[in-house]
């Protein structure tokens, strides 16, 4: 097997990865693999209504399907105070609905029974009486006075949640005064669904005899979890064991804590059985975390060379029922204050309002860090609005405008500080990679020739690594992350972190950065994640953070056992502390670097042979609290082609030069990259979950809402640029949402610049061939 | 109801219930765990396992219909602890990252290079196009499906001769 894993120095290299093995063999063990003695299902009621009165429930007739051992109703949560829960977002949110239903699939009752059929025979004979309520859908609408008040368990009698704003308003106000030349775009980043393969789902197993709870979970964040439960059950914290197994994608959809995982573990309390509960896709796509559903306005203020001088942004952000977004309390639209992206505006300021609708509840940060691919999208589609106002190309554009390289570690006008970024290198390489100059050429040509061809560019700044406590908490807890790792006599080791990935490799990449470390093969290392009696507490794997808070504590979790080495080390060498260096996979005796001795060797002797008086064992733990995020940046080059007849795009070429600072594993980064890619591309021309003005909702499942086959999605090119981060220890950005942030601007802009010649300025997304038709149809150029 | 099926080779004679799919006898009755169920609507092929040689959504054939018929899952693939060369292929390419739609792909994959042992990248694409892969972006799923039947045909076999391949096969 071509395995090239036991090399030494394995940082940046392109090792296979560890965690392969099982699934090519089918091994791999997600939490419906999970069969325990005596286990049940449970099946959930859901609501027909968008927004309806609950007259009653009876529940007699599904009680007498054989198997049913339990039907939870609101009713009955309410007894233990849980038919309500707190939301990551500092809102509350029913678990079962009592009284009133908000959404349509909102969950209703829970059945548990013995089969997986017995607990949906049985949920199909739960009958409830509704009385339907007013129906509100758009978030507009839902801010006029006269709009029926969704929560009326709300002190505040609106359907406003918040109101939210960075930037400064009078001297952005100024600006936009005296400017000669002012730009105005409406955005729509629709309601899209993040659909990992796996659909979410866990196994509550209370055992009665021990107080203990084990609960298996599809989860992004299981320490989160945890916690979460202890606060909302009243179950202390170290009976609660939460093991989240292999999980088969999240990209944030298992970020939060889903009603349906309360009544399991109620039904698991309350039986003192394991309960299953595993959603079907329709569950999952029409009931759990949603993203984005921004409705934006951006202007740009501009002088005639075409140098932008301030933004003001204006938005509407549509939660559903309940805001269950995932966002540090500190600000309730998150990163959207990034959306001056990579250009060196003077001033800027951005408010957002958040608003109640009879939707599903949510606003997860979808492969995105907190609403940065929003901001993103509107800055690179404004930006373009702007080249076409000032008759200017849209590269030109961003190379006057780019932060300049010595200007970092750079202060946006929103108050963040940029770590560092060479913008102009990225892109120059890009354009050069992709033959702009030729393709524009070829463009003009084929204009000429009545054809459509369009080019598309989107230069971003993502900002990643949700950890410096001094801004970012989940629920008040700051987002720091960890490592623990303990060095065994024979110099293996285990490390275990407090992230939890779902694809992303780390059980590999981790490995590779204790390694090169500690001076051994990648081999050498097993990393465990995802479960909370072993692992050190952390905040889990979402918003690209992983490689930037928990790489952060492997290293330095690594450098403190190294200084525990180092002294050993001089033990063996029989020399001073002083005279002993690290030469990356042995400590020398400085001038004498024959006389060595390598980490194994320190770790055989940290339980066999150590200096007086010094504590056996070769292990440490570090909680990294990082200093400020990252900022990775990139350059995406999209190229497409218009058919006439139809309207259908084709993506002809697409390449992506991603700068995330150092690497650990390019091949682990490009494939990444591939992925976030195709997930961009499904947003910008398929994707949206739709909802009819009765609140039903139009696309719960593959069927309606579309997933990109092999037959859909480009064939992606990628490149590279490395602009360490000056404080991340390894140097290192993240890279895993980059390409979903930067690409759905890249593809719109491509179409727009193709429809350019009949005036188009704007197409919202999902980007359907019918849309392009209808734009077609009425400049007569198609029947 | 009584069925007899043969699995990786193996006959399984189990009492399963009529609305049982295979999907679930395989995994719960039979504990291979390896094909997957990733929506309810034969969308994403996560279930896909050969039936009869033929790359089947075991979520959309009942259990029963499977009754004397023979059926090869992922875990069927790896011969006197050989991995199977899309296995490996997969491993080297890193065509997966989640691992979810991995049994299925492979599976569907099998049946594609049975019938074109050097698939052209578009010819991959659309063979796997009823499998989703939400993590990967596909080009490196084609690129070790390709991989996999140059290696599968043996090294000595002429690619240049794969039109007659195709034809006999399609
Ligand atoms: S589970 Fe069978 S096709 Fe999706
Ligand atoms: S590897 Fe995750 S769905 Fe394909």
């Amino acid at each position: 097997m071509a395995i090239n894993q036991c090399e030494l120095r394995p940082m940046g290299k392109p090792i296979h990865r560890k965690e392969d093995p099982r699934f090519i063999r089918g091994q791999g063990r997600y939490v419906d693999d999970i069969v325990l003695p005596n286990m049940l299902y449970m099946s959930i009621v859901r609501s027909p209504y968008a927004h309806a009165k609950i007259k009653s429930i009876h529940t007699e007739a599904a009680y007498q399907v054989p198997g049913v051992k339990l039907i939870l109703t609101g009713e009955d949560l309410e007894k233990l105070n849980l038919a309500w829960i707190p939301t990551m977002a500092g809102d509350v949110q029913m678990v079962l609905a009592t009284k009133k239903v908000l959404y349509q699939y909102q969950e209703v009752a829970a059945v548990i029974a013995e089969t997986r059929g017995a607990a949906a025979d049985a949920a199909q004979l739960v009958e409830v009486e509704y009385e339907a309520l007013p129906v509100v859908v758009d978030p507009f609408r839902a801010l006029q006075p006269d709009a029926p008040v969704l929560r009326d368990d709300r002190e505040k009698q609106s359907n406003h949640i918040w109101h939210w704003e960075a930037g400064d308003r009078e001297k952005t106000e100024e600006i936009f005064q005296a400017a000669p030349v002012v730009v105005s775009q409406n955005v729509r980043f629709q309601r899209v669904h993040p659909s990992p393969l796996e659909p979410c789902g866990c196994i509550a197993d209370y055992n009665k005899a021990t107080g203990k709870l084990t609960w298996y979970v599809t989860s992004q964040a299981p320490h989160a979890h945890r916690t979460v439960l202890a606060m909302v059950s009243g179950l202390p914290e170290h009976k609660i064991h939460v093991i989240s197994p292999d999980v088969g994608g999240g990209f944030g959809n298992k970020v939060p804590v889903y009603p349906g995982y309360v009544c399991a573990i109620v039904a698991s309390l309350q039986l003192g059985q394991p309960v299953k509960w595993i959603e079907t896709r329709t569950e999952n796509i029409a009931s759990t975390g949603f993203a984005r559903d921004y409705h934006m306005t951006a202007e740009i203020a501009a002088d005639e060379s075409g140098k932008v001088l301030a933004l003001r942004v204006k938005t509407v952000a549509d939660h559903g029922a309940f805001d269950a977004a995932a966002d540090p309390t500190k600000f309730p639209a998150g990163l959207f204050s990034i959306v001056t992206g990579s250009y060196d505006f003077q001033q800027a300021f951005v408010e957002v309002d958040g608003v109640y609708t009879n939707k599903a509840p949510g606003g997860v940060a979808y492969r995105c860090s907190f609403r940065v691919t929003e901001a993103a999208y509107l800055i690179e589609r404004t930006m373009d609005v702007l080249a076409r106002r000032l008759n200017m190309d849209p590269a030109e554009l961003r190379l006057r405008n780019f932060i300049k390289k010595e200007q970092f570690p750079y202060q946006s006008p929103t108050g963040w500080t940029y770590d560092s970024g060479d913008y102009e290198k990225t892109f120059k390489l890009a354009l050069e990679k992709i033959g702009y100059h030729e393709l524009r050429k070829e463009q003009a040509e084929k204009r000429a020739r009545g054809e459509l061809m369009g080019i598309g560019i989107s230069t971003f700044t993502e900002v990643v690594g949700a950890g410096p406590s001094h801004s970012f908490d989940i629920m008040g807890i700051k987002m720091f992350d960890s490592a623990e790792i303990r060095v065994h006599p024979t110099g293996k080791v285990i490390a275990r972190l407090g992230v939890r990935h779902q694809g992303q490799g780390h059980e590999t990449t981790f490995a590779q950065i204790i390694g090169e470390e500690l001076g051994l093969s990648a081999d050498d290392v097993l990393v465990e994640e995802g479960d909370t009696d072993t692992a050190p507490y952390g905040l889990g794997t979402y918003a690209s953070r992983s490689t930037p808070t928990a790489g952060g504590a492997a290293a330095l979790c690594a450098r403190r056992i190294r200084e525990k080495a180092k002294k050993i080390a001089a033990h063996l060498l029989e020399v001073g502390e002083a005279d002993v260096s690290w030469n990356g996979e042995a400590f020398e005796v400085k001038g004498l670097p024959s006389r060595k001795v390598t980490m194994s060797e320190v770790a055989l002797a940290a339980y066999t042979n150590l200096p007086e008086g010094m504590e056996p064992g070769l292990e440490a733990t570090y909680y990294y609290d990082p200093p400020n995020l990252t900022f990775p940046h990139g350059a995406y080059i999209a190229v497409v082609d218009i058919d006439k007849g139809t309207g259908a795009v084709k993506v002809r070429r697409f390449l992506a030069v991603d700068d995330c600072g150092n690497v650990i594993n390019p091949m682990i980064v490009e494939g990444q990259v591939h992925g976030g890619l195709t997930e961009g591309f499904a947003i910008a021309f398929m994707q949206d979950i739709p909802y009819d003005e009765d609140g039903n909702c139009l696309a719960p499942n593959w069927m309606d809402y579309l997933v990109p086959t092999s037959l859909d999605s480009p064939h992606w090119e990628t490149d590279r640029t490395v602009t360490p981060s000056p404080h991340h220890p390894i140097g290192a950005k993240g890279v895993g949402e980059s390409p979903n942030v930067g690409s759905p601007a890249a593809f719109v802009n491509a179409v727009v610049d193709a429809l350019a010649p009949y005036g188009v300025e704007h197409i919202d997304m999902p980007i359907f061939p019918w849309k392009v038709w209808e734009i077609l149809r009425q400049n007569g150029v198609t029947e | 109801m009584q069925i007899r099926v043969t699995v990786n080779g193996r006959v399984h004679e189990s009492d399963v219930e009529p609305r049982t799919l295979l999907v679930y006898y395989l995994r719960e009755h039979l504990r291979l765990t390896g094909a997957h169920v990733g929506c309810d609507t034969t969308t994403c092929g996560a279930c896909t396992v050969l039936l009869n040689g033929k790359a089947v959504k075991s979520c959309t054939v009942l259990a029963v219909q499977a009754n004397g018929q023979e059926i090869v899952t992922i875990e069927g693939l790896e011969r006197d602890g050989e991995l199977h060369p899309l296995q490996k292929a997969f491993w080297e390419e890193h065509a997966l990252q989640c691992g979810y739609c991995t049994p299925g792909m492979i599976m569907t994959a099998c049946e594609l290079l049975a019938r074109n042992p050097f698939p052209t990248e578009e010819e991959v694409r659309k063979g796997i196009s009823g499998n989703v892969c939400r993590c990967t972006g596909y080009v490196n799923i084609v690129k070790a499906i390709q991989s996999a039947g140059r290696q599968l045909a043996g090294q000595t076999a002429d690619p240049e001769n794969r039109s007659e391949v195709v034809s006999s096969g399609n």
